[in-house]
């Protein structure tokens, strides 16, 4: 059976909050296609947006974490690879104090994510040192 | 739900029993609709059967037959959108012979949107609504009217707007080349906003849309600097009728001119300039 749908959802890209659909065909994704009516983003898109498909099954995106050791890159599972920072993050903030550490959220982010991420600045590290992509 | 709609809905339960899947609009989150391949196997779904807005269907069926080239289907179109699956088919893009049209003539409201000469279908077998005759093109006759030194301001003057979104070839049915000369840096610079010369890569463009633009507005719908771009390939194509008799999109057995070879003494005959 043939299916094709659109899937309409916010562009990944920046905080302006673009709809757009993605068209997905039998299950795989093939493209985009800007929402018309949509009140933001009224049917247009930037160039990002036209291409917010094209990273999702690029053959260059990382699939697992990599964790550099005796300077080259080398895969890590997840468990190892925050193992590495939670245990790094920690070592740096006993040694240092909290405010030794900052973080840089993201506006490809959900509001959720960013949240998050203050969070864990803010309640677990122990900084104020937090800001966003935009400001880098 | 209002007469169209209900006639739509009506007509694609008859078309199902014939086809894989009816290619229309369906209504999602916050009523904004999308294209959608309706099956035979879920006929609740054509609940959320929309009309409006327009959108690049031809391309999407397209999309679907690059995987799907033997299936039959039925696809919901209106004049401009038949106009668009007839090109594509003479430019090998798409089947023509295991679709159904159903067309969607286009209401009065719709075609002034449009500023559309011909809101209507011609080669559908079913169609829906009442068809209605051409409006005028007040925008497109405004800048016809003007001197050579006028367009040029005035396009520059919309040109220099353009963000390189690259929307306007990417929503274009017609646009389906595998190597683009838009993205060939010889021609179209990048990394500058706006373009030095931003002339360049609309006049490309208009080149290339020569005896290929069916006048759906697509471009111009999803432009972020509202250029009114449909304008020029409607000049463009008022002079290939008048020069080569060829009205794009109208007939399946005529060839488009660029792929016509002329004999001796042709040039005469189609009035071209020597």
């Amino acid at each position: 059976m043939i299916e094709y749908k659109n899937v309409l959802t916010t562009c990944p890209y920046c905080g302006t909050g673009c709809a757009l659909h993605l068209q997905v065909l039998d299950g795989a994704l093939v493209g985009t296609l800007p929402a018309k009516g949509h009140p933001i983003s009224q049917g247009s898109l930037c160039i990002k947006g036209w291409n917010a498909h094209a990273f999702v099954n690029h053959k260059d995106r990382l699939r697992t974490p990599y964790i550099r050791k005796n300077g080259k890159l080398v895969e890590a599972s997840w468990e190892e690879a925050l193992g590495l920072v939670a245990e790094k993050l920690g070592a740096i903030k006993a040694e240092s104090g909290a405010d030794s550490v900052g973080f840089l959220s993201s506006a490809k982010c959900t509001n959720e994510e960013n949240y998050l991420l203050q969070k864990f600045a803010r309640a677990v590290i122990g900084t104020n040192n937090i800001d966003h992509c935009a400001r880098l | 739900m209002n007469d169209r709609l209900s006639t739509l809905h009506e007509t694609i339960l008859q078309v199902f029993p014939q086809v894989e899947g009816v290619l229309a609009l369906k209504s999602g989150p916050a009523g904004i609709a999308a294209p959608y391949l309706f099956s035979p196997q879920r006929p609740e779904e054509l609940d959320r059967l929309a009309l409006w807005p327009k959108e690049p269907v031809p391309d999407t069926l397209k999309i679907i037959q690059r995987a799907h080239a033997e299936a039959k289907l039925a696809v919901v179109c209106r004049g401009c959108e038949e106009r668009g699956l007839v090109e594509m088919f003479k430019h090998n893009q798409v089947q023509w012979d295991n679709i159904m049209l159903i067309g969607l003539e286009c209401t009065q409201e719709e075609a002034e949107f449009c500023r559309c000469w011909k809101p209507y279908t011609s080669h559908a077998t079913t169609t829906v609504g009442d068809k209605i005759e051409g409006v005028p093109d007040p925008l497109t006759d405004k800048i016809a009217a003007m001197s050579i030194e006028e367009r040029r301001e005035f396009w520059k003057k919309e040109f220099e707007h353009c963000i390189k979104c690259y929307g306007c070839r990417n929503i274009c049915p017609q646009c389906f080349c595998n190597i683009c000369t838009l993205e060939d840096k010889k021609w179209v610079e990048t990394g500058h906003l706006p373009m030095t010369n931003p002339s360049m890569y609309h006049m490309i463009r208009a080149m290339h849309m020569t005896a290929k633009c069916v006048g759906c507005r697509e471009c111009e719908e999803t432009c972020p600097a509202d250029i009114p771009m449909g304008v020029e390939f409607r000049l463009i194509a008022r002079d290939v009728i008048q020069m080569f008799a060829y009205e794009t999109g109208a007939r399946l057995d005529q060839k488009p001119p660029q792929l016509l070879v002329l004999e001796e003494g042709e040039y005469e005959r189609t009035g071209l300039p020597h």
